[in-house]
């Protein structure tokens, strides 16, 4: 297990790195995708199985695609975008850093009263999942439900007027 | 060993500041709406590890992240939509190109 | 008494207006005149009805003994504001109402039936009946109010309406100026009315005529015992003053003000003779017969108010009306347009009711006065009307307002020349006819007030005889201007229009008859009239006289009266001149309230309050132009900002949780 943990952090450190490093834009979309897929793995060792299977789904089969299609759409194939400006890299390296700085100190000084084991949880089971998600009692989620469901048919309107052809 | 919260917290951290190096350095649209996807996932995983860590008997953090997932893919797919059509407009991706509407 | 018949008197003109004013144009002339017509007629019919009923039906409703009741026929919450502040509107019958409703019908169907042949191929005829049908609509509505504030409502109704009408013909600049003045002139003095209401209503606490009237009235001689009789309504006004005045005089005179703009008191006089402006019939409907006696009327109604008060507002009435009555008078010996000279006469008649009103003291003669003011209104309703359609016949016949174009008519038009001289003799109050017993009323009324004042109207109803035949000797007799440039030699009207006429004169011949006291009195008791000839027999003398003159002056061209105004000299010019009011109220608006208080007003619109605007404008603008560029465009510079802001946050927490 532990390997394993260590395996995934070291993926998503390296991969998410990778993506904001690349010039090649399409390489970026695939260390995305990596990433995306070690996040994943997370959420199986959490033992959100759904969740996991959610994440690969849409975030990998849908998003990704997404991203790619859009690429080859807009770029033409072996192009490089151009080298990055070392002030502006610079600027973003800082920003980066700072951002890690606060965060991480906030982590390491808040968050060590909460070192612990990983306690036992009871096995959520997709007909309980699905029961909540459809509830309209408490702890259900009925009414984000249904907005997520409208959000997306605005959405795809949204998508469909905006990329027309005029 | 055991595997501390913290230690999930680490790579979560870590992928959010590239995601804030990338969307702050790209100017190529579609990197800078993946550096974003990478800043998203980052919070999505502190959700799960925080629900499953802390309130094991609950199941908010999941939740929010199945949602965050949907929303997520939502504004991509329109944020998409935008950028090609930009495309159309510009014949280029370029974030500094798309400024027509600054006061 | 059902409200059925009440409410049609009302409703009858209302829709009457509606249909003539929305459909009119899709009628024909003749339909749309027939119609205005049919319709006055019926609510001729009604009202008729309703006064015969109200006087003669002895109904205990209406009569208690022989005392007269003020009968509420219906009352509906029109506006209610709180459960103490309710706006009502209904029909209230009394003497006076009822009268009115005679008198106000009577004249609108004879002008609503000689318009048909007066305004004949007229552009707008619809519009003029439907407009008519107004009029008559709000003055009925505010002859019957059971309350003051509807009446306030049907006095700017009225208003409104004969703005309309002497703005009839709205193509001609004068006629629209005139239309613009009278509008405004009455507007003015509304508002001190409106004053007065808000005064007497905060007081007293209630709208209702019944409310605010009967207390006194019960009371007999109210104005002598109210100092031991603490009136429930009218006790809050003890002791209350404003500027040295008792506050209920006060708010009784601005009520008064009202009056004044409406029935062209003085000062406020200058707008009716410009409304001559409109069509002919129109000025004998409202500015003869019935819009200019609403301020009598009033008063009238709110009589037993006046009295309540140490008569400081009725004196104030008095002094009013007699300076009125007489500068009128005055004015109407020297005028050339025949209109005008009946508009100053009916200033100067009007002003008598005042003056009849303003002297009535109920221990005089119990209120003779009111019953005499009452009976002058009644009768010169009708001969005025008669006099203003008689000229209207003339205008017709002779396409001029002057009587320079006029002279020798007798002969070419016998109807309206035997109608004229019977208003003229009315007016004179030669006897029988019928100014004569209201107008000998109204003197002894006088003379018993004080003998200032029943002199002072002597001797301007000796100036109505004299100028009134002085008009009608120019018309009908004088020498015979040259008809043969008019393309056929002036005839008398069609009978639509000569039939008013005769009717108008037998009534002007025998209304005097009625025993009027006997249905109208101040307080409803039945007063019994008889001829003070002490009175009568000078005041007729006195008449003969002046008429003996205005044939000697006027009967024949002749001289005489050239060398009279010549020898008058400025005193002609400045009557001619109608004393230059006009010109006065010319220099007091345009060279003084217009140079020095609207001009500087307007300046300091023009340059602070607008330059404050425009300033804070232009640093609105300076400022964001300045601003501008934080909205680039560019995402990336934003989320930098956001960033550092967050930094700074959490740098700022950190910092704060480290100390």
């Amino acid at each position: 297990m532990e390997i394993m943990f260590a395996i995934v952090a070291l993926a998503i450190i390296i991969f998410s790195v990778l993506t904001v490093t690349t010039r090649k834009i399409l390489r970026a979309a695939t260390y995305l995708l990596f990433t995306l897929f070690a996040t994943a793995a997370i959420y199986f060792m959490m033992d959100y199985e759904f969740l996991g299977g959610v994440q690969i789904a849409v975030y990998a089969g849908g998003i990704v695609v997404l991203f790619v299609f859009s690429i080859l759409l807009t770029s033409k194939p072996g192009e490089n975008s151009e080298k990055l400006a070392s002030r502006r890299r610079g600027a973003g390296l800082i920003a980066a850093v700072a951002t890690a700085a606060v965060a991480g100190w906030a982590l390491v000084s808040r968050c060590c009263s909460f070192l612990g084991a990983k306690p036992e949880m009871e096995f959520y089971t997709m007909k309980q999942l699905g029961t909540d998600m459809l509830s309209t009692s408490r702890g259900g989620y009925m009414l984000p439900f249904e907005a997520i469901s409208v959000l997306l048919l605005a959405c795809i309107i949204g998508g469909v007027v905006v990329a027309r052809r005029r | 060993m055991e595997i501390k919260l913290l230690y999930f917290l680490i790579p979560s951290l870590i992928m959010f500041c590239c995601g804030v190096y990338g969307f702050l350095t790209r100017k190529n649209m579609i990197a800078i709406l993946i550096s974003l996807e990478l800043m998203l996932n980052s919070v999505d995983i502190n959700f799960v590890v925080f629900n499953r860590y802390l309130y094991p008997q609950a199941q908010e953090g999941m939740f929010f992240t199945l949602f965050a997932i949907a929303i997520a893919a939502a504004e991509t797919a329109l944020a998409i939509a935008i950028i090609i059509n930009l495309y159309r407009a510009t014949q280029n991706v370029d974030v500094c190109d798309a400024n027509k509407l600054k006061g | 008494m059902a409200p059925t018949i009440p409410l049609l008197i009302l409703a009858i003109p209302l829709t009457m207006f509606l249909v003539l004013g929305l459909l009119g144009p899709k009628m024909s002339h003749k339909f749309a005149g027939w119609l205005g017509v049919c319709g006055m007629g019926t609510t001729l019919v009604l009202a008729y009805y309703t006064a015969f009923t109200y006087f003669f039906s002895g109904s205990t409703d209406f009569i208690a003994g022989a005392d007269r009741l003020q009968y509420i026929v219906f009352n509906q919450d029109w506006l209610q504001f709180y459960d103490k502040l309710v706006i009502r509107l209904g029909f209230l019958l009394d003497p006076i109402s009822a009268l009115m409703l005679v008198v106000i019908t009577t004249i609108s169907f004879c002008v609503h039936l000689y318009s048909l042949g007066y305004m004949e191929g007229e552009k707008g005829f619809q519009r003029y009946y439907a407009f008519l049908q107004l009029f008559s609509f709000s003055m009925l509505g505010l002859v019957v109010a059971t309350n003051i504030f509807q009446m306030y409502i049907f006095w700017e109704l009225v208003g409104a309406s004969s703005y309309l009408l002497i703005g009839f013909y709205y193509t001609r600049h004068s006629a629209v100026a005139a239309s613009k003045k009278a509008f405004i002139v009455t507007r003015f003095a509304d508002l001190g009315f409106l004053i007065g209401i808000l005064i007497l209503s905060y007081y007293t606490g209630t709208f209702n005529f019944t409310d605010l009237t009967s207390a006194p009235a019960a009371g007999g001689l109210a104005y002598q015992i109210n100092e031991v009789t603490a009136f429930g309504a009218f006790s809050s006004f003890e002791g209350a003053t404003f500027m040295g005045c008792s506050l209920f005089s006060l708010a009784l005179i601005l009520i008064f003000m009202g009056g004044m703009g409406k029935s062209a008191m003085m000062p406020l006089h200058i707008w009716l003779p410009d409304a001559m402006e409109g069509p002919t019939p129109v000025s004998a409907l409202i500015h003869a017969a019935t819009m200019v006696v609403a301020g009598v009327y009033l008063v009238a109604r709110l009589f037993p108010l006046y009295i309540l008060d140490d008569c400081t507002a009725l004196t104030f009435i008095t002094v009013v009306g007699a300076i009125t009555a007489f500068y009128a008078a005055v004015v109407a010996c020297t005028q050339v347009d025949i209109k005008r000279v009946l508009a100053f006469s009916t200033i100067s008649q009007i002003a008598f009711m005042m003056v009849a009103l303003g002297v009535a003291r109920p221990d005089i003669h119990d209120g003779m006065g009111y019953m005499a003011g009452m009976f002058h209104m009644f009768t010169h309703a009708m001969f005025k009307a008669l006099l203003f359609l008689g000229a209207g016949a003339l205008i017709h016949a002779v396409h001029s307002n002057d009587y320079t174009a006029m002279g020798g008519l007798r002969k070419y038009m016998p109807i309206t020349h035997i109608t004229f001289l019977i208003g003229c003799l009315a007016i004179a109050g030669i006897p029988p006819f019928s100014g004569f017993f209201s107008k000998d009323e109204i003197l002894t009324a006088a003379y018993q007030n004080h003998f200032f004042w029943g002199a002072w109207m002597s001797m301007v109803a000796a100036l109505t005889a004299f100028y009134m035949f002085r008009l009608y000797y120019r018309i009908f007799w004088w020498n015979e201007p040259d008809y043969s440039s008019h393309h056929h030699h002036p005839h008398d009207a069609p009978w639509v229009m000569t039939l008013p006429l005769v009717f108008l004169a037998l009534v002007s011949c025998v209304a005097g008859f009625i025993p009027f006291g006997e249905f109208v009195t101040w307080n409803g008791e039945p007063y019994h009239i008889h001829l003070d000839m002490g009175v009568a027999i000078p005041s007729v003398v006195i008449a003969v006289c002046a008429i003996a003159l205005a044939t000697v002056m006027y009967k024949k061209e002749n001289p005489l009266p050239d060398k009279v105004a010549a020898a008058t000299g400025g005193l002609w010019t400045a009557a001619y001149h109608r004393f230059y009011w006009d010109e006065i109220y010319m220099f007091v608006t345009h060279k003084i309230i217009f140079n020095l208080i609207c001009r500087p007003i307007a300046w300091f619109d023009r340059h602070i309050i607008d330059g404050s605007m425009d300033g804070m404008a232009w640093v609105a603008q300076r400022l964001s132009i300045s601003i501008r560029p934080l909205q680039s465009g560019n995402v990336q510079y934003y989320v930098w900002v956001y960033l550092a802001g967050v930094l700074l946050l959490g740098a700022a927490a950190a910092v704060c949780i480290l100390l």
